[in-house]
């Protein structure tokens, strides 16, 4: 008599397959997490965005003992321009500073932007050649991390902060990290 | 109303990055002077993924970020990197997903293992296989005297594939 | 008005596979002969309503009609006409009506050339097909309609990606659907055998004609691919273990031991549930690569773009069409009964050797391609799994079946002489020295595996003409009787010959084109030369233009080789117009030993100063043997097909001789 095992073998492995496919369809292939979370934020020194009012900023701004937003963005990125309105509503809340990371930008063109939709920066540093943003794991703007007061990265959005995503997912993420309960 | 806006964004946040043909992309410019140290440059640069690009290695991808790391990877050779350390050093900042060669640990033990076990598995699978059809027959047949062994190559020869 | 007439002609075409699935169905079981006669008629009008539906989508593509949707987004007035065309299938729902227009081609095709059929199987094998084709027809109506109307129409469209817009790749999605939904004629056999409760020689020799048909068209796929690759991306690429191409492969390494194991339930009556697993498992695979294409679980560069609902409802036909295939297999798969016996070295066991082979290398590409999703999925993390992985483990599983494909068909039926068969492939011994040899000598810098290629290669392809000889008897009879044998061998021992010559030679091709590959980037200047492989490039300069849809810069390079002028090369770097999107068109010259390959890219400065342009130039050797290796697999499997035995039809069923002959 034929054991039934070898038979019920592939039915069962297709079914454990199908099983991921279906976690897998509710996943993001695109979206990269950081692998600097609950690391120290990268040692670097960042010159001002010409032309504006605010200094440059460098990771010393950072360790000041309160949570920080650090926001990555370029004039030549569409979807940052959708997001920027949050990023100003956030930083004129007064909760946090907000920092501007400029993103393989050219002086001219990042400050006729910020003039254009409004700089509410606590400080912008220009990062020209990227060097700073790949120490950060930059690999697509706009990307916007949420620093604790140690200094230690604890959060990184990819994409653009928009629709109710300031609400929901960062100001409660500042939130917890502010209280010391963390992620 | 945001979650087309939002499949409009990613899409303009990658096409602002993607890269949209793909020659071998290193440029001249880039290229360092000392033809090992460029030589490690560029077998270090295919293993590493260009994390905008659709399944590109740096090496093959024009986007900006692939031309930066590329920059990067030669500038950490220069400063007397060892290959390991210089990807040890793009990992540090990027993760285990910017390796198109994924590292040997235990996340990635049954992705390693795999292979072997599946072989060894079809190895042990054929030998049961033979094993049993073995079981089912009955007397062994008694061995052909050399003229009946020549009579039958003859006949089984003239059997086509 | 014409949209409208392609929606309405697949709502029908719906209807009409809805029955088609149903009564031929139930009329086999019964043993109906009138509602099995509904099968044929009801294939054949399922064809023609499909083909109308995409007759009209065609035509709204031609005519740049911008009022329906998918037009507007994928095309443009200034495309050319070859590019309407082929932009119907260059989109998410043009290529699923492609291919549900293929699924019912191989039904009609059955339905029309299936006369040897006995009339339960063909009855049964067309509702199973039409079964299918009902899920893929809800899909496209429910969530990938062709002919959604944009109101108001857009004055002119997205235009199609122009790296799309190429003649080889033009020709590459209908030859890659044509073989990989040709499977599943083999799948709707398979099932159509477990409902029967039988498999037999008359099964196997009745199911070959369709698996090989498919089988050449997926070879020609995957060759039309990967040549496009090399020419349009711009550095002689061929294969990058892509997801897609993984999808499109896997079902070709099934389908091949498919083609092997049917061998062996032909001849020798066993191997039956092992090759019905095989046949729902090449289908399965194609159907896994829809899945991956269209659902965005994985990156790919051919992903389309993608709708979290459309995954869902492919994942949901998956469950249906595999996971109901598969319990049937483990319901129905024991009842089989196989009687045929061979020893492990014989011909069958290296028929079975090549399977273990086979399906060891579909399992490590699958594993190797989802393991992202599924690392993901357990929260494991995100990892990538390239190139690096895939050469690491496929070719170590390949290497020992090379070997063993020389000494497979030397052996006898049921029980062989290994022994033997390796002595007498001497000759194949020393055609793998001597290529070793050759190509240490003539490469000294390559890897190792260059050597190993070369070695195999030439090992396989004398062997194989060992082979011959011997089917030939030319050792004993001489030239003149053998020729004469030649010429009457069957069509199917021919195709077995060439087949596995033709891989032998795409073996070397690949050998050289992925080991022995010189390149040289440089900035040029006009009058500048390099030297590369013994040939010199001359830069001749570059000068700007427009064509019909993008602005171009051609370079112009003259290559000769000690001297004398060889060829003219004229490279191009081109933005489209529309899109902006940049592309490059390598100048290639091709030659028996390797290709000329040069590429200009935008402008710089010469170490001295001058202005000049990024120029990369390639030689990459032995590309021709690639293309002309799969073009001599293909023709052997076109051989094998026109043999007279898949027309004239089985030899008459002997069930009652075989059930009792035991069982296992």
């Amino acid at each position: 008599m034929k054991s039934r095992l070898p038979y019920l073998l592939p039915l069962g492995l297709f079914l454990v397959l199908a099983l991921y496919f279906a976690v897998g369809l509710t996943k993001d292939p695109k979206i990269i997490p950081s692998a600097l979370i609950d690391k120290p934020a990268p040692e670097f020194t960042l010159p001002p965005v010409a032309g504006g009012k605010t200094p440059g900023f460098a990771t010393a701004d950072l360790k000041k003992g309160q949570v920080s937003i650090v926001n990555v963005f370029a004039s030549w990125c569409v979807p940052c321009r959708a997001e920027h309105p949050e990023i100003n509503k956030l930083a004129k809340m007064g909760i946090v500073p907000v920092y501007g990371l400029n993103y393989k930008d050219t002086p001219q063109a990042a400050r006729a932007w910020l003039n254009q939709l409004g700089d509410n920066y606590t400080a912008t540093g220009a990062d020209e050649s990227g060097r700073v943003g790949i120490d950060w794991g930059v690999y697509g703007v706009p990307e916007t991390f949420i620093v604790d007061g140690a200094g230690r990265i604890r959060f990184k959005h990819v994409g653009p902060i928009v629709g109710d995503k300031l609400e929901k997912e960062i100001l409660p993420l500042i939130r917890a990290i502010q209280k010391g309960t963390g992620k | 109303m945001t979650r087309p806006l939002f499949a409009v964004m990613a899409v303009a946040l990658l096409l602002a990055v993607l890269p949209l043909s793909s020659a071998r992309a290193v440029n001249p410019d880039e290229m360092l002077a000392d033809p090992a140290l460029e030589h490690r440059a560029r077998v270090i640069s295919r293993d590493l993924r260009c994390l905008v690009c659709q399944n590109q290695s740096i090496d093959d991808s024009d986007a900006g970020l692939a031309k930066d790391l590329r920059v990067l990877v030669r500038e950490r050779l220069k400063a007397g990197d060892s290959n390991e350390q210089v990807i040890d050093y793009v990992v540090a900042r990027y993760g285990d997903f910017v390796l198109l060669k994924p590292p040997v640990k235990g996340s990635t033990l049954v992705l390693w293992a795999g292979p072997a076990v599946v072989a060894l598995f079809g190895i042990l699978a054929l030998i049961l296989f033979y094993r049993r059809r073995r079981a089912a027959t009955p007397v062994a047949a008694q061995p052909l005297s050399p003229e009946e062994r020549a009579r039958l190559n003859k006949l089984l020869e003239g059997d086509a594939p | 008005m014409i949209a409208e007439l392609g929606h309405f002609a697949l709502i029908l075409a719906l209807f009409v596979s809805a029955v088609q699935a149903t009564l031929p169905l139930i009329g086999a079981q019964r043993g109906d002969a009138g509602w099995m006669a509904v099968a044929r008629p009801a294939a054949l009008a399922q064809f023609l309503l499909v083909a109308v539906a995409f007759g009209c989508l065609m035509n709204l593509y031609i005519t740049s009609d911008f009022s329906v949707l998918n037009v507007a987004q994928n095309s443009h007035t200034d495309k050319p006409l070859l590019y309407k065309i082929s932009g119907v299938w260059g989109n998410h729902e043009g290529s699923m009506l492609l291919w549900v227009l293929i699924l019912a081609l191989f039904g009609s095709a059955v339905a029309a050339f299936g006369a040897n059929l006995p009339p339960s199987l063909r009855a049964r094998v067309l509702s199973i097909q039409a079964l299918i084709a009902v899920g893929f027809y809800l899909f496209i109506l429910l969530t990938s309609n062709p002919f959604e109307r944009l109101i108001p129409a857009p004055i002119n469209g997205n235009d199609l990606n122009p790296l799309l817009q190429d003649p080889g790749l033009a020709f590459h999605p209908p030859m890659l659907y044509l073989g990989y939904v040709g499977f599943s004629m083999a799948f709707s056999f398979a099932i159509a055998a477990l409902i029967e409760g039988r498999v037999d020689a008359a099964w196997a020799r009745w199911v070959r004609p369709w698996t090989l048909a498919a089988w050449c068209f997926l070879t020609a796929g995957i060759g039309l691919g990967s040549w496009w690759a090399y020419y349009e991306l711009g550095w002689g690429g061929w294969w990058y273990w892509d997801p897609v191409e993984n999808a499109s492969f896997m079902p070709w390494l099934a389908g091949t031991a498919l083609l092997h194991s049917a061998t062996v339930v032909e001849k020798r009556d066993t191997l039956k549930g092992w090759t019905i697993l095989l046949a729902i498992i090449t289908f399965s695979m194609s159907l896994l690569g829809t899945f991956l294409v269209r659902s965005g679980v994985l990156t790919s560069v051919h992903a389309f773009a993608t709708d979290p609902t459309r995954g869902v409802f492919i994942l949901i036909l998956l469950i249906i069409v595999i996971g109901g295939s598969l319990a049937l297999y483990a319901w129905r798969g024991p009842q089989l009964i196989s009687t045929g016996l061979f020893q492990p070295i014989s011909r069958e066991g290296g028929l079975l050797f090549n399977n273990l082979v086979m399906a060891t290398a579909t399992a490590v590409v699958l594993l190797g391609t989802l393991y992202p999703l599924l690392l993901d999925a357990v929260g494991g993390g995100k990892v990538s799994v390239g190139p690096p992985f895939f050469n690491a483990v496929f070719i170590p599983i390949m290497l020992p079946m090379i070997v063993v494909m020389a000494v497979g068909p030397m052996l006898n039926w049921k029980r062989g002489d290994w022994r033997a068969a390796v002595a007498r492939l001497w000759p194949a011994m020393v055609a793998a020295l001597l290529a070793a040899v050759g190509a240490w000598a003539l490469v000294t810098d390559g890897p190792f595996l260059g050597i190993v290629g070369m070695a195999l290669a030439a090992w396989l392809a004398v062997g194989t003409l060992v082979e011959l000889a011997e089917r030939l008897r030319l050792g004993r009879d001489g030239l003149g009787r053998a020729l004469n044998r030649l010429a009457r061998q069957p069509r199917a021992a021919w195709g077995m010959t060439l087949a596995h010559l033709g891989l032998a030679v795409t073996i070397a091709g690949m050998t050289g084109a992925g080991a022995w590959v010189k390149e040289s980037i440089q900035v040029m200047a006009p009058g500048d030369t390099v030297t590369l492989a013994g040939y010199e490039f001359r830069f001749d300069g570059a000068k700007s233009g427009e064509g019909p849809n993008y602005a171009f810069t051609a370079g112009h390079f003259t290559v000769s080789r000690g001297g004398k002028v060889l060829v003219v090369l004229d490279p191009e770097k081109r933005v489209y117009n529309v899109s902006g999107q940049p592309t490059t068109e390598a100048g290639i010259e091709p030659t028996l030993l390797g290709d000329i390959y040069a590429v200009i890219g935008d402008q710089g400065t010469t170490p001295e100063g001058k202005p000049g342009f990024v120029t990369r130039l390639y030689f990459n050797p032995l590309v021709a043997w690639m293309w002309g290796g799969l073009m001599i697999m293909i023709a052997g499997g076109a051989l094998s097909l026109s043999d007279r035995r898949h027309r004239v039809g089985a030899p008459a069923r002997r069930g009652a001789v075989v059930q009792a002959a035991g069982a296992d």
